[in-house]
């Protein structure tokens, strides 16, 4: 909302600076953005009179001017312009001026005359002729009686170009404030000033409304009231300065003085106007029903609309001749050959006016406006204003009486006047009598105990609201700051603490977090090979999603890992080793919510191979407690290598799967070399890992330790081996460490050589050789008898 | 024998003053007192001498040798010493050469300052709460006091699965639920991904994070409020913070407020970073609109309480100096590994 600072000081006499008034507004409540001088950019420009004027002696379009700007000697000035006559009163800019646009003008010579400065056209002040219709616009601005002609007078001045315009972010709740007189009365109360605002006054030309126009309302639930009045002889002209120069200011283009009443009531008291041609209302008949099934209507825009029953339209006996509360139809608008109008007046639900709106993609000021809840109680006041405003203009002649249909009158919300409960919500101490004035300054009543809110106010209807009314106006600055009271026992839950213990141990082993989106496109899928049948595909979907690319919530979070891999890797980043504890979601119908369940992603290249990351999996689980899983091969899983990938399973269930990814998928997303993904179910190591850590006290006798070599068939895991050793082993193996795999031309082709060093202890002895080597004997023996042999 | 001895001892002296070497000082040692030594020759001719003499030479004879195994301890001494010195010279290193690199991962930026926040938080006794981020239109909205065809719907583009559910667009559904699941007192915040249909640009995503608050207790007033959230302020930016309120409007809070603090470059003089303003608006905040109040069971005449909510991205970018939002979601290693 942009206010006009010449309108506001018709409603209030303000005494302080810009800057002052943006600041003191915002604080109680009603957001400044920020204000600007009107033709701020205009400097040294001057009302001139042109006093004389001759033809360029080398030009056949070039004049030389004498022009007296109010100095003792006149000045020379060359233009081009060929609509100027002696006498004249016209802006001059001045050497060293700057006109519209940031264009300096200095004095030089034209075809060797000299000229000492500018006459200016309107689009020189960044004006058109909306803002001044008897000016031309291929031509020198020559100022008609409506400006101040004193010479020398700074242009600003002249011709009203010298509003201060200020802009308000105006709340959702606050449709009041969307009016000048709404602003005037928050400006009145905030700097305790009076807010002078007078009952329009109508005198009337004779005759009587009704018997040109009758109002009928079918659809009482979404229109409150109608009040509608007719015009006769109307007179199209354009509207004097002062209205001119206050649309202007509030952003709205003048067209001629119809039309700008309209405009001009709507910005002022925030009430829709609209102005029918009576010619075109079939039987003088206004009826606000429902659109019927298939009707059309070609709205002001010059676009056919398709209607809907759900639609509220304004008709006449025959047709639909307006969208009510959002647009007029073609020929409901003011032509140049109009005679006769009807005033509109009126207020819709709001819920209503919005639907249609979206319905139609058609926004306008006055469905804004109506899909914030407008009340009726203003609609009559309104429709007098522009009668009012008829009749100041000489625009036509005002038939008297006014049709007002208001099925329901809304009553004013009525409160219990309870300051001590306010005083205690709010933290502050204000004797009832205080807040009483509080609230009559912004035009609430307070008598015996009951709050009456004014009609404008339909924010108001708990007692909550009212406080809010007195805080702002005490000031929330002033409100006295008090620490929480009471017993601080807040903790990070059992789930919070794991999630922050895997973080660090991630960071910890050498992993950047990464962040990324929870959406992701259906195509993803096929870029990580995805089966068409896989569950995986069954996202949730969204309906009305930006772009494909962030359509479906993602079942699994491995494409949004490689797809920051592949990022990495087109940036020509040496290496990235990443995790991320992202969420998964799958869909359970729509009866349902989703199930959202943490992963932990690890997504590794450059400088790792498989078992670099296989030993930060194995470090996330130790250090999380989860010590018993089962590791198996993965050879079928089309996103992975199918000879270099593992999954992890407890009690059988799989719970992490991770190794290289499959070189089509990488060749999928550009990266061109061996990339690894890890994903591990947070929810199973929050079950069945967190084993509690005790202490093992430390061991007070010596280890024996033998290393061990054994040839076996390359197929054969290294696991099979180890567990073999360890059962055989028994109690006095205290550690089984693999430190070397060799296959090469010291082995059987087909075969590979496994080292294994064994750390052996007891308890409460030093071990003997003999028992150490006794325990060698069995792990052989054991190996033995599953065909692998120690390696001679 | 005296004058050889004392001749023995001055000799040795003089010889050991002279020794830079280990094996230089032991060959002084065998020289002098070694089994072929000069010392052993001389105590050698003792059977020449009268008893008398002989107890009186001996004792000279050992002083003798324990002066000079004294100074032999002490050269040795200065040996080792000078050694370990020229050995410490020769191992100098070039220490303005690189540190090799740490094998610490980066912390992504949104988690270096929520987790900051959460600690705050913890601090003054608020728990932490969660909640589902594909939620139902009642928690995101209808609960919130925003019923259907509410304009305050427009100002936050809904993703939308069903008609009923969708992606939450702030994180204030989840104090609905703890208001369902727990009785007053209440001291919680809830962080994590909202989404609203935002093209990504600059300062704009379709995900984003934020962290909201709620209070409800008995007794609970707007100056609670601004108590809690100038505490928060002043440990996340620095005790000379301030906070300034401004009225706002919340659907679910009454009255309502946004919050600015004062720059924490210019420290509120005015700079670039808070386009001249002082202050930076972080924070929007209210009174729990006795409606939603009771909505979630909560008795109004009883408890009162206050919310709260700060876009993370926000707090991170200004932070950081970071100046397009769309780094925080690109996930660059050179982005990543500043921090």
């Amino acid at each position: 909302m942009n206010l006009s600072k010449k309108w506001l000081n018709d409603y209030v006499e303000l005494d302080v600076s810009d800057k002052q008034f943006a600041d003191d507004m915002t604080i109680s409540g009603s957001k400044v953005e920020g204000y600007e001088q009107e033709g701020a950019g205009l400097q040294n420009i001057v009302v001139g009179k042109v006093e004389s004027l001759e033809r360029h002696p080398d030009s056949d379009h070039l004049w030389i001017c004498q022009i007296n700007v109010g100095k003792e000697e006149n000045i020379q000035i060359v233009t081009g312009a060929q609509n100027l006559t002696a006498g004249d009163i016209v802006p001059v800019a001045m050497d060293n001026s700057v006109v519209f646009g940031g264009h300096k003008i200095k004095k030089g010579k034209l075809r060797g005359v000299e000229s000492n400065g500018m006459l200016c056209s309107l689009g020189e002040l960044g004006l058109t002729i909306h803002d001044f219709p008897y000016a031309i616009e291929d031509g020198i601005f020559v100022l008609g009686d409506d400006c101040d002609k004193t010479l020398g007078m700074d242009i600003h001045y002249a011709i009203g170009l010298n509003d201060v315009v200020t802009e308000f972010e105006i709340t959702s709740n606050r449709s009041d404030c969307l009016s000048v007189i709404g602003l005037a009365r928050e400006a009145a109360a905030t700097f305790n000033k009076e807010l002078k605002v007078s009952a329009p006054v109508v005198k009337g030309s004779g005759g009587d409304v009704n018997e040109l126009l009758s109002v009928q309302i079918d659809e009482a639930e979404k229109c409150y009231r109608y009040c509608g009045a007719v015009v006769k002889n109307v007179r199209i002209k354009p509207s004097p300065r002062w209205i001119r120069e206050r649309l202007r200011a509030s952003g709205v283009r003048p067209i001629n003085n119809i039309v700008d009443i309209t405009n001009f009531v709507m910005l002022e008291y925030g009430q829709p106007m609209h102005a029918f041609d009576l010619r075109y209302l079939d039987g003088g008949k206004v009826i606000v029903r429902n659109a019927k099934d298939g009707e059309k209507i070609t709205t002001l825009d010059d676009i056919e609309r398709n209607l809907t029953p759900e639609m509220l339209v304004i008709a006449d006996e025959n047709k639909p001749v307006a969208v009510a509360g959002v647009m007029g139809g073609e020929f409901s608008g003011i032509m140049d050959d109009t005679t006769t109008i009807v005033f509109e007046s009126a207020c819709f639900n709001g819920v209503s006016v919005r639907r249609t709106s979206k319905a139609l993609g058609l926004r306008t000021e006055a469905c804004t406006r109506y899909e914030k809840e407008l009340n009726p109680a203003s609609c009559e006041t309104c429709l007098k204003r522009a009668l009012e405003l008829v009749e100041l203009l000489d625009a036509g002649d005002v038939v008297d009486g006014i049709v007002d249909c208001f099925p329901t009158p809304k009553e004013p919300v009525k409160l219990a006047f309870e300051p001590e409960w306010v005083n205690n919500f709010i933290g502050i101490d204000v004797s009832a009598e205080e807040q009483k004035k509080m609230l009559e300054k912004i035009g609430f009543t307070v008598e015996d105990g009951v709050i009456t809110a004014p009609y404008f106010r339909n924010d108001i209807e708990h007692k909550a609201d009212i406080s809010e009314e007195i805080a702002r106006f005490y000031g929330y600055q002033a409100i006295p700051n008090r620490d929480l009271a009471g017993v601080a026992n807040a903790r990070l839950t059992e789930e919070q603490q794991l999630e922050r213990l895997i973080r660090s141990t991630c960071l910890g082993c050498g992993l950047t977090e990464i962040e990324t989106f929870s959406f992701i496109s259906p195509k993803y899928y096929d870029k990580i090979n995805l089966p068409a049948d896989s569950e995986l595909r069954n996202s949730v979907v969204i309906m009305n999603p930006l772009g494909e690319d962030t359509s479906v919530m993602r079942t699994t979070a491995i494409p949004s890992m490689l797809e920051v891999l592949a990022r990495n890797y087109k940036n020509r980043n040496a290496a990235a080793h990443l995790y991320e504890i992202p969420v998964e979601y799958t869909s359970q119908g729509t009866d349902t919510l989703p199930l959202e369940k943490q992963k932990i992603l690890i997504g590794m290249y450059g400088d790792c191979d498989f078992f670099a990351l296989k030993g930060i999996v194995e470090e996330i689980l130790a250090k999380t407690g989860l010590n018993s899983y089962d590791v198996e091969a993965v050879t079928d899983n089309p996103t992975f290598h199918p000879g270099r990938t593992a999954r992890l399973t407890v009690d059988g269930e799989e719970f992490a799967i991770f190794g290289e990814i499959h070189p089509a998928v990488l060749e999928n997303y550009g990266i061109g070399e061996k990339a690894y993904v890890a994903r591990i179910d947070i929810e199973t190591i929050f079950t069945k890992g967190r084993e509690p850590k005790l202490y093992k006290k430390l061991p007070k006798f010596p280890a024996s330790t033998r290393d061990l070599a054994f040839v076996c068939d390359r197929d054969i895991p290294v696991l099979t081996l180890e567990k073999a050793i360890s059962s055989a082993a028994g109690k006095l193996l205290e550690n089984i460490e693999l430190f070397d795999v060799y296959t090469g031309s010291q082995i059987e082709e087909g075969k590979k050589s496994v080292a294994f060093s064994l750390r052996l202890r007891a308890e409460d002895r030093t071990l003997t050789d003999e028992e150490a080597d006794n325990v060698v004997k069995k792990a052989i023996k054991a190996l033995d008898k599953l065909g692998i042999s120690l390696r001679s | 024998m005296k004058d050889m001895l004392e001749s023995i001892a001055r000799e040795a002296k003089a010889s050991l003053e002279l020794a830079q070497s280990k094996q230089e000082l032991e060959n002084i040692r065998v020289k002098y007192l070694g089994k072929k030594g000069e010392l052993t020759a001389v105590l050698k001719q003792m059977g020449k001498l009268t008893p008398e003499e002989r107890p009186v030479m001996g004792q000279l004879a050992n002083e003798v040798r324990a002066s000079i195994e004294a100074l032999i301890e002490a050269t040795d001494e200065k040996i080792k010493k000078a050694e370990l010195e020229k050995k410490l010279r020769e191992e100098k290193l070039d220490v303005t050469m690189p540190g090799k690199k740490s094998e610490l991962g980066h912390k992504h930026p949104l988690n270096i300052v929520l987790d900051e926040v959460k600690d705050i938080f913890l601090g003054m006794g608020f728990d932490i709460a969660t909640g589902p981020e594909v939620e139902w239109d009642y928690y995101n909205f209808e609960a919130l006091n925003i019923p259907k065809d509410h304009p305050a719907r427009d100002t936050q583009d809904t993703f939308y699965i069903t008609e009923n559910m969708l992606l939450r667009t702030q994180t204030s559904p989840v104090q609905i639920r703890v208001m369902e699941q727990q009785k007053p007192p209440i001291r919680v915040i809830s962080p994590g991904r909202v989404f609203r249909s935002d093209a990504v640009d600059a300062t704009h995503s379709p995900l984003f994070h934020q962290i909201e608050g709620l209070v409800v207790d008995k007794g609970i007033t707007m100056g609670d409020l601004k108590g809690t959230l100038e505490a928060f302020a002043k440990r996340l930016y620095g005790n000379d913070t301030k906070i300034r309120l401004r009225p706002h409007h919340f659907p679910f809070t009454e009255p309502s407020c946004e919050i600015d603090v004062t720059c924490f470059k210019c420290g509120g003089k005015g700079c670039p970073m808070c386009k001249g303003e002082g202050f930076i608006e972080i924070l929007g905040a209210g009174m729990v609109h006795p409606k939603v109040l009771s909505g979630c069971g909560v008795d109004p005449e009883v408890y009162s309480g206050y919310a709260f909510g700060v876009g993370l991205e926000r707090l991170v970018m200004f932070r950081f100096d970071i100046d397009d939002m769309r780094l925080l979601y690109e996930n660059d290693m050179r982005f990543l590994g500043q921090f």
